[in-house]
């Protein structure tokens, strides 16, 4: 694990009880009915840091909400609630024309290599992109700014690339490509959101050790990942998400070797294990993560929990650090201190 | 020694390409799998697994080229191409398809969908198959009161799981499953792979399972099958292929792979797989390999015996009697 | 900066490239389908025979050069009409006019369609919905009343022809344009220059418009069938501009002259052949282009054709 060199003491960026509601559509009937109006809960009340230098993995599994919360700190989506801030600045209150010049320091790469490069456009004119957006030099200083992020993305020798199409690329170096975009401008904070879940294995560990290597090199990156071994390897922090909810944060090895969130502990038994002998008993919760839309009472997790109790049901857990836990290390549950 | 139930000697596959020319995606691959076995055929994309089962099931397209023998007990099912598949199709086999959770006709109920290949291929009708496609839903899990409702009224892992009930619908005695969790949670992902150790622990099913995953062969699987560039590298237990890997590519690739509770440094392995549409000369790993040396680049390895049945198709390995 | 250590997957040089534009032009459907190829070499050469045509005809096409409704012969190829008028030079000449409004209208129709599409399906919300509602009315006008109304009320003008028939059209282009620029407005790209901070007009210009125009180009071929189909029955109908002749218009003559009447088919049967094969032509090189460009349409999977068998090669020491 990387040791954390910077100075942490005001994290680059503050994300502070985000909540995204998507109403739902009703039919008239219902609205004639007078039917109250149902919302798709997606994230309800999320709060975290991300300094520079550090690595921040958001996990969790499908509709937990940690998508929908990256989109909503990029302003992608509007939040309902909730405040963001970077580098001091309260990102939700600004117009969109400081929003647009602080796109520049906040850059996101997806999870598709395969569709996230216009493939009309050759690999200058997409790595270029960002600086003809916010008019950046003339065309010799952008070639020169296109040709060192290629550097720095790990494409060498970059002029090979620069009148490339996409689908001359493997998955791997369009993914490569789709970092040098980002990095075109200078960011400060660079939001990945399962970047290597579409690739070959063999070619992951690459793409992983260049978001390391930015990390180190100043930069803060917020990984969404459902994949804890890989955030168990490379974040510095884990945030667990439920159903829009962080339900367990805290130093990425504190999380993984001392879990105290029942649904942390119960992800971390049924993920495989390289090792065929190494066989752990997987808590296997039953059903599926409930809908977001009607969200339990109390603790959201109490129905599909292995050691809920009657007070789950009727109390909302905080985030709180539990008894017997390294510093930073967090979580929403009544029974977390055993 | 016993015939196995299923035997796959030497078989070729080749896609047509424009301009006359043929991609080798399968080049001469063997193997086996007995009542009861689950293996694992791994590898990354293109290596050329997902093509060999579908043609364990002759479900290529007319672009392609067999060659080789699919032995289902004892009987060569690809002798005569399509007519002598056919008849297997279901009823012995059957296959779980890469996102077979999209495949169910959304405008059709559940219950229909798994009748319908029973009364296709005269295992049964009306009432009793009914009776028998509730009995597979609550197999695989699923309350047979669903048996009325329409796919979107099941969550993903519950779709897949009715998939894998709609390939158990004619009682096969080998079930393919590409890719089965690839697109799942993990916690789905972990209720597929139970219930797949449970079918075949109960049922007596053999079991292919293909995947680029390896934590997921491991923790599934008694036995694997690597596959690099159309061929088989490497194949053994799970264990001597993760205690013991003897092909470069079987341990590189372990090392590339995350784990849970390893500090060890992940790797990536540079370079890319060969072109299939040109003969390879000398081992095709050989551009990637760590420990490459000259025979490497005149002769491609055949795979030989280098432990109990281990396999592995390098120079480097020694190997031993059989 | 210095470079990061980062294991480049494949040599670049081994990638194949990707051919120009001509040579990719030359290998798609367009000109490798044979339904395509002999589609547009008919277009060519109605195209040539219009554009040329003047070169070789002189004077006044109506006017009376022979017996009325003579026969096929040497001198009248295809016989003369009601008004004693070469047949063959009034087809000719008629090839101008209705190609002409053929493509014009639907360049017309094309661009409004397109524009309301391409709005419509980007901008969605209220804008969609409006335009989209706009849409259904002009759908369910009637196409020949209106076109009578028109004419009584502005003139039988060569302009108002053309205007009308893209007006009254462009309510398919609009809905397939909306399709396909709502999918592709949802491509991970244009939400990747989204979050670069690029402005509608560019997401637009630089990221929609490139994907959709092979649609647009398609959907265009086929409107020209159309649109030349239209100025036929307009012409027949008596709306057409009476100082100039088209094919409809010589079918309408036919008609008022009773040629029927007279065993006259020189006279009106050429005329509604040479629309037929236009028509026919441009659907053709449409279909062939939608066909490609339309991944939707790809029904591959449904072939009855099935894999071959080989027996297996011989190892060799290699």
């Amino acid at each position: 694990m990387n040791t954390n060199g910077h100075d942490a003491a005001s994290p680059l960026l503050e994300v502070e009880g985000l909540v995204v509601r998507y109403p739902i559509h009703r039919a008239i009937v219902e609205t004639v009915v007078r039917r109250p109006k149902q919302h798709v809960h997606a994230v309800s009340g999320v709060s975290f840091d991300v300094s520079r230098g550090e690595m921040v993995a958001l996990v969790g599994e499908s509709g937990c909400g940690k998508t929908t919360t990256a989109q909503a700190l990029l302003q992608l989506v509007r939040p309902d609630a909730g405040t963001v801030r970077f580098d001091g600045i309260d990102v939700t209150a600004l117009g969109p024309r400081e929003l647009r010049r602080l796109r520049r320091r906040m850059q996101i790469i997806y999870q598709d290599p395969y569709e996230s490069l216009d493939p009309r456009f050759r690999v200058e004119a997409t790595v270029a992109e960002a600086l003809v957006v916010h008019r950046e030099g003339t065309r010799e200083e952008r070639r020169r700014r296109v040709v060192e992020a290629l550097e720095l993305a790990g494409l060498s020798p970059p002029e090979l690339y620069l009148d490339r199409y996409p689908h001359e690329l493997s998955g791997g170096q369009r993914q490569r490509v789709a970092i040098a975009a980002s990095l075109a401008l200078g960011p400060d904070l660079l939001v990945a959101d399962e970047p290597v879940s579409m690739l070959d294995v063999s070619v992951r560990a690459g793409i992983l050790a260049l978001l390391d290597e930015l990390r180190d090199r100043g930069l803060a990156v917020l990984m969404i990942t459902h994949d804890l071994s890989t955030a168990a390897r490379f974040a510095d922090r884990i945030c667990v998400m439920y159903l829009g909810r962080i339900v367990e944060e805290g130093p990425a090895a504190q999380v993984i070797e001392n879990a105290r969130h029942p649904y942390t502990k119960a992800l971390l038994s049924v993920v495989p294990r390289r090792d065929p002998r190494r066989r752990v008993e997987p808590q296997i919760l039953r059903g599926e993560t409930p809908n977001p839309i009607s969200v339990p009472s109390g603790c959201r997790f109490h129905p599909r929990c292995p050691v809920a109790v009657d007070e789950c049901s009727t109390v909302d857990p905080e985030l709180r650090p539990p008894a017997g836990v390294g510093a930073g290390h967090r979580a929403a549950c009544l029974l977390a201190g055993d | 020694m016993s015939r196995k139930l299923l035997e796959v000697e030497d078989l070729h596959v080749w896609f047509d390409l424009p301009h006359h020319r043929e991609l080798h995606a399968v080049q001469g691959v063997s193997f086996g799998v007995g009542d009861g076995e689950r293996l694992g055929l791994v590898g990354e994309s293109g290596c050329g697994k997902t093509t060999t089962i579908l043609a364990l099931m002759g479900l290529l397209p007319p672009t392609a080229t067999v060659a080789g023998r699919v032995l289902l007990d004892g009987e060569d099912v690809l002798a005569r191409g399509e007519r002598t598949v056919a008849p297997h199709r279901w009823k012995s086999v059957a296959m779980v398809f890469q996102g077979a959770m999209n495949a169910f006709n959304p405008v059709r109920r559940i219950g229909d969908q798994l009748v319908e290949p029973m009364e296709l291929h005269g295992v049964a009708e009306g009432a009793t198959a009914e009776a028998r496609a509730a009995e597979l839903l609550e197999r695989v899990g699923i309350s047979s009161t669903r048996l009325h409702n329409y796919p979107h009224e099941f969550s993903g892992g519950m779709r897949q799981r009715a998939a894998i009930a709609m390939a158990l619908a004619c009682g096969p005695r080998l079930l393919l499953a590409d890719e089965p969790t690839t697109a799942l949670d993990v916690m789905v992902q972990a209720q597929i792979l139970e219930l797949l150790v449970s079918l075949a622990d109960d049922l007596g099913l053999a079991l292919i399972l293909v995947t680029h995953d390896l934590p997921v062969v491991a923790q599934t699987c008694t036995a694997a099958a690597v596959m690099y560039a159309g061929e088989i590298v490497e194949t053994g237990p799970m264990d001597a292929l993760y205690h013991d890997p003897r092909h470069p590519y079987t341990r590189l690739l372990f090392a590339a792979t995350p784990d849970l509770e390893s500090r060890d440094a992940v790797i990536s392995i540079p370079g890319t797989p060969p072109r299939l549409d040109r003969q390879v000369i000398g081992c095709p790993f050989r551009p990637r390999c760590d420990v490459a040396f000259d025979r490497c680049t005149a002769e491609r390895p055949a795979l030989g015996r280098v432990g109990d049945r281990h396999d592995a198709a390098c120079h480097a390995a020694e190997q031993v009697a059989v | 900066m210095t470079a990061l250590e980062g294991p480049v997957e494949a040599a670049v040089e081994e990638l194949p490239r990707r051919p120009g534009v001509v040579r990719r032009l030359l290998e798609s459907p367009v000109f490798t389908s044979r339904q395509s190829l002999v589609g547009l070499v008919i277009l060519t050469f109605f195209v040539l025979m219009a554009l040329t045509a003047p070169l070789f005809i002189h004077g006044d096409v109506q006017a009376k050069v022979g017996p009325v409704f003579a026969r096929p012969s040497g001198s009248h190829w295809l016989g003369t009409d009601g008004g004693g008028a070469d047949m063959m030079k009034l087809l000719v000449m008629g090839a101008r006019v209705s190609l002409l409004v053929g493509f014009a209208s639907a360049a017309v129709s094309v661009l409004i369609g397109g524009t309301v599409g391409i709005v419509s399906g980007f901008f969605g919300g209220k804008v969609d919905i409006v335009l989209m509602r706009l849409t259904d009315y002009v759908l369910v006008l009637p196409d020949i009343p209106l076109m009578i109304v028109v004419a009584a009320l502005f003139g039988r003008s060569l302009t108002n022809i053309i205007v009308i028939i893209g007006v009254i059209y462009w309510t398919s282009t609009a809905r397939l344009l909306r399709a396909q620029v709502k999918s592709v407005r949802e491509r991970v790209y244009v939400q990747r220059a989204r979050a670069l901070g690029a402005g509608n007009t560019r997401l637009i210009f630089r990221h929609v418009l490139p994907q959709v125009t092979p649609l647009l180009v398609a959907n265009t071929v086929l409107f020209v069938a159309y649109a030349i189909f239209a100025e036929t029955f307009i012409a027949f109908l008596g709306l057409g501009d009476p100082s100039l002749v088209s094919w409809g218009r010589l079918i309408q003559n036919a008609f008022t002259d009773d040629a029927i009447l007279n065993n006259a088919w020189w006279a009106i049967v050429p005329p509604g052949v040479a629309v037929v094969i236009v028509v026919v032509a441009c659907t053709m090189v449409g279909q062939a282009m939608e066909d490609a460009f339309n991944p939707r349409l790809r029904s591959g999977h449904l072939s009855t054709r099935r894999f071959r068998l080989r027996p297996v090669p011989i190892r060799e020491p290699r």
